[in-house]
C-alpha cells in the first residue's frame, strides 16, 4: 500500500460512512450536514483522479450553493420526527422494490462490456502544465455544444417556472418603488394653472 | 530545504519516504503563511480601532504597552485582547447541540486560512502554484458561510438563528456577483493560475492593471467582498441593533475569539485578491528606477494595507444596509451589470487583430 492508497482508502472510508449517515440518522440537519461531508470527501477523491475542476466545482455549486440553500430550508422547517417515520412500514415494500431496480439498472450499465476494467485502458498521468479547465472548455464549447445549450435553456425553463409559482401581486401593500422614485420628474408631481386673477368685489 | 529530501527516503523508504517529505515540508510552509497572517489579524484590529476613531475625533486605544515605552502605547491592546479571550470561560447554552456549537467557529476560520495557500505573494513565493486557483479561491470563500449557518442553528436561539438565516441567503446572493467579477477577470487573462493572472497585468506602468479596463468589475468585486465577509454596511447578520449580534450571540471567550479571527482574515482575504486581480499583485506602480527595486512583496503588501483602509472607512462612514436594499443591489444591480459587462469583454475580445492592436487596447489584450 503506497501513500495514494491511504488517502483514498481512508477518503473512502468517510464518504461511505457520511452517505449512511445521510440516510440513518434521525435530525434532518444532521443528515444534511453529513451529505456536506460526503461531497467534500467525495470531490477529494476527484482530485486523486486528477479531475481538479470536477472536484472545484462540485464544492463550489454543490457545497457553497446548493447545500446551503438545503441547509436554509431544512432548519427553517418545523418537522414532527414522529410523524415522519409513521408511513415508515406502509411505504417500505414499494421503497425496497424501486431501490432493487434502480440497483440492478446501475449494476446492468457498470457491469456490461464497456465499463470492464479489461475494456478502458489505464489513464496515463497528465503533466503538470495540463490544464484540466481548458480542456474540459474547449469540448463543452466545441463537440458538446448543443448539449450544453439545451441543458442551459431546461435550466432556464424551471428557473422561470419557478419565479412563475411563487410571483404574486399584492395591491394592498404599501412598498416604496425605488425606481419609479428616482425616475419622478417635476412634472409628473407638480402642475401649475393659469388662474385668471380674481377681482376685489 | 529539498536536500533533505534523502534522509526523508532512506527513513521511511522509497514508497513513503517523498510523500511524508512534502508532507512536512508543506506544514512548516503554512506555519510560515498563517503566523504572519494572524498577527495581522490581530494588529488590522489595533488598526481599525485607531482609524475609526481618529475618523470620530477620539483617540483610541492607548493604554497597553510593551515594557512601559511611552510611545508604543496601545500597541499592546491586541496582544492584551487575546489574553483575555483565553482565559475567559467558553459557556455552552442549554439545549445547544454541543459538537456543531463547537465545531462551527472551525468551520469559520477554516476555509479562510485554507484559502491562502494559493495566494502568489511574489513571482516564485506561492505555497500552491495550481492551475485552478481561481475555482479553488471561489470554492473557499463559498465554504466560509458554513460556520455562520451551524453557529446560528446549533446555538437553539431565535436571534442567533436569524442572524444565520440572513447571512446564509446574503452571502449566496453576492457569491453570483463576485463569481461573473471574476469570470472578467479570467476572461482577460485567459487564465485561473493567479501568478498567471499578476502576470498578464505586467507592463510599463498601472495602466497596464486590470482596474482600468474593469473597473466596475472591481466596484463589484470588491463591495461583494464586503458584503461576503459581512461587514459594515453589509452587517446585518450581526445587526447589534436588531438582534443583539447575530449568530454568535451565544458565543463565549476564544469561540467568539474564532469567530472574530476569521472574520479579520477573510477581510485581508478579499483584500489581497482585489490586489492581485484588479491592481496588479506584485508589480510596481510604475516600471522605472527607484519604484522597482522594492521588492514585489512589499508593493503587494501596501496595495492590501491600502484596500483594508477601504475596510475600515466604510465601517465609519456608512449605516446599515436595510435587508431588501441588500437584495435588490446584489440581484437587480450587480448581476446584470456583470452580466452585461461579461457580453462586452466577449464582443471587444473578438475584435479584429489590428483593431486589438492599437492603443489603448494593446494595454490589456496582447
Amino acid at each position: 500500500m503506497n501513500f495514494q492508497d491511504f488517502v483514498f482508502y481512508s477518503l473512502a472510508c468517510v464518504v461511505v460512512i457520511a452517505a449512511l449517515g445521510v440516510i440513518t440518522l434521525r435530525n434532518p440537519v444532521h443528515s444534511a450536514l453529513l451529505l456536506v461531508l460526503a461531497f467534500v470527501t467525495s470531490s477529494g477523491l476527484w482530485l486523486l483522479l486528477e479531475a481538479e475542476f470536477l472536484a472545484i466545482a462540485l464544492v463550489l455549486v454543490y457545497v457553497g450553493a446548493v447545500m446551503v440553500l438545503f441547509l436554509f430550508v431544512v432548519m427553517m422547517l418545523d418537522i414532527n420526527l414522529d410523524r415522519m417515520r409513521e408511513g415508515f412500514w406502509k411505504w417500505f415494500s414499494f421503497g425496497a422494490i424501486l431501490a432493487l431496480i434502480m440497483t440492478s439498472e446501475m449494476g446492468m450499465v457498470l457491469m456490461s462490456k464497456q465499463f470492464g476494467s479489461d475494456n478502458l485502458e489505464i489513464p496515463v498521468p497528465k503533466s503538470v502544465d495540463y490544464s484540466n479547465t481548458r480542456e474540459l472548455g474547449r469540448l463543452l464549447y466545441t463537440d458538446y455544444v448543443y448539449a450544453f445549450e439545451l441543458a442551459a435553456v431546461i435550466l432556464l425553463v424551471a428557473m422561470v417556472a419557478a419565479i412563475a409559482i411563487t410571483l404574486r401581486y399584492r395591491t394592498d401593500k404599501k412598498s416604496s418603488n425605488a425606481s419609479k422614485q428616482v425616475a419622478v420628474t417635476r412634472e409628473s408631481r407638480l402642475k401649475v394653472l393659469s388662474m385668471p386673477a380674481e377681482r376685489k368685489e | 530545504m529539498d536536500n533533505l529530501q534523502p534522509i526523508f527516503e532512506q527513513l521511511f523508504g522509497n514508497e513513503w519516504g517523498g510523500p511524508l517529505f512534502l508532507l512536512v515540508k508543506n506544514l512548516l510552509l503554512i506555519f510560515a503563511i498563517i503566523v504572519p497572517l494572524l498577527l495581522a489579524v490581530a494588529y488590522l484590529t489595533f488598526a481599525e480601532r485607531k482609524i475609526i476613531a481618529y475618523m470620530q475625533v477620539r483617540v483610541g486605544p492607548n493604554r497597553v504597552t510593551f515594557f512601559s515605552i511611552p510611545w508604543l502605547r496601545g500597541w499592546g491592546q491586541p496582544i492584551a485582547d487575546a489574553v483575555k479571550a483565553v482565559m475567559k470561560e467558553i459557556i455552552i447554552p442549554t439545549g445547544a447541540n454541543k459538537f456543531l456549537f463547537l465545531i462551527a467557529p472551525v468551520l469559520s476560520i477554516g476555509p479562510a486560512l485554507a484559502a491562502w495557500a494559493v495566494v502568489p505573494f511574489s513571482p516564485e513565493l506561492v505555497l500552491a502554484d495550481i492551475n485552478a486557483g481561481l475555482l479553488y479561491i471561489l470554492a473557499m470563500t463559498s465554504l466560509g458561510v458554513y460556520g455562520v449557518i451551524i453557529a446560528g442553528w446549533a446555538s437553539n436561539s431565535k436571534y442567533a438563528f436569524l442572524g444565520a438565516m440572513r447571512s446564509a441567503a446574503q452571502v449566496v446572493s453576492y457569491e453570483l456577483a463576485m463569481g461573473f467579477a471574476l469570470v472578467c477577470v479570467l476572461m482577460m487573462s485567459s487564465s485561473l493560475n493567479l501568478g498567471d493572472i499578476v502576470t498578464g497585468q505586467k507592463g510599463d506602468s498601472f495602466l497596464n492593471w486590470y482596474l482600468i479596463p474593469l473597473f466596475p468589475m472591481f466596484l463589484i468585486y470588491f463591495i461583494s467582498g464586503v458584503a461576503e465577509t459581512n461587514r459594515a454596511p453589509f452587517d446585518v447578520a450581526e445587526g447589534e441593533s436588531e438582534i443583539v449580534a447575530g449568530f454568535h450571540v451565544d458565543y463565549s471567550g476564544m469561540a467568539f475569539t474564532v469567530f472574530f479571527l476569521a472574520e479579520y482574515a477573510n477581510m485581508i482575504l478579499v483584500a489581497t485578491l482585489t490586489s492581485i486581480m484588479f491592481l496588479g499583485g506584485w508589480l510596481p506602480l510604475v516600471d522605472i528606477a527607484p519604484l522597482n527595486l522594492i521588492p514585489g512583496m512589499v508593493w503587494l503588501l501596501m496595495k492590501i494595507a491600502f484596500m483594508l483602509f477601504f475596510f475600515l472607512w466604510f465601517r465609519a462612514t456608512f449605516p446599515r444596509y436595510r435587508y431588501d436594499q441588500i437584495m435588490r443591489l446584489g440581484w437587480k444591480i450587480f448581476i446584470p451589470i456583470t452580466l452585461v459587462w461579461i457580453v462586452l469583454l466577449g464582443i471587444v475580445m473578438q475584435l479584429p487583430e489590428s483593431v486589438l492592436q492599437s492603443f489603448p487596447l494593446n494595454l490589456w489584450f496582447n
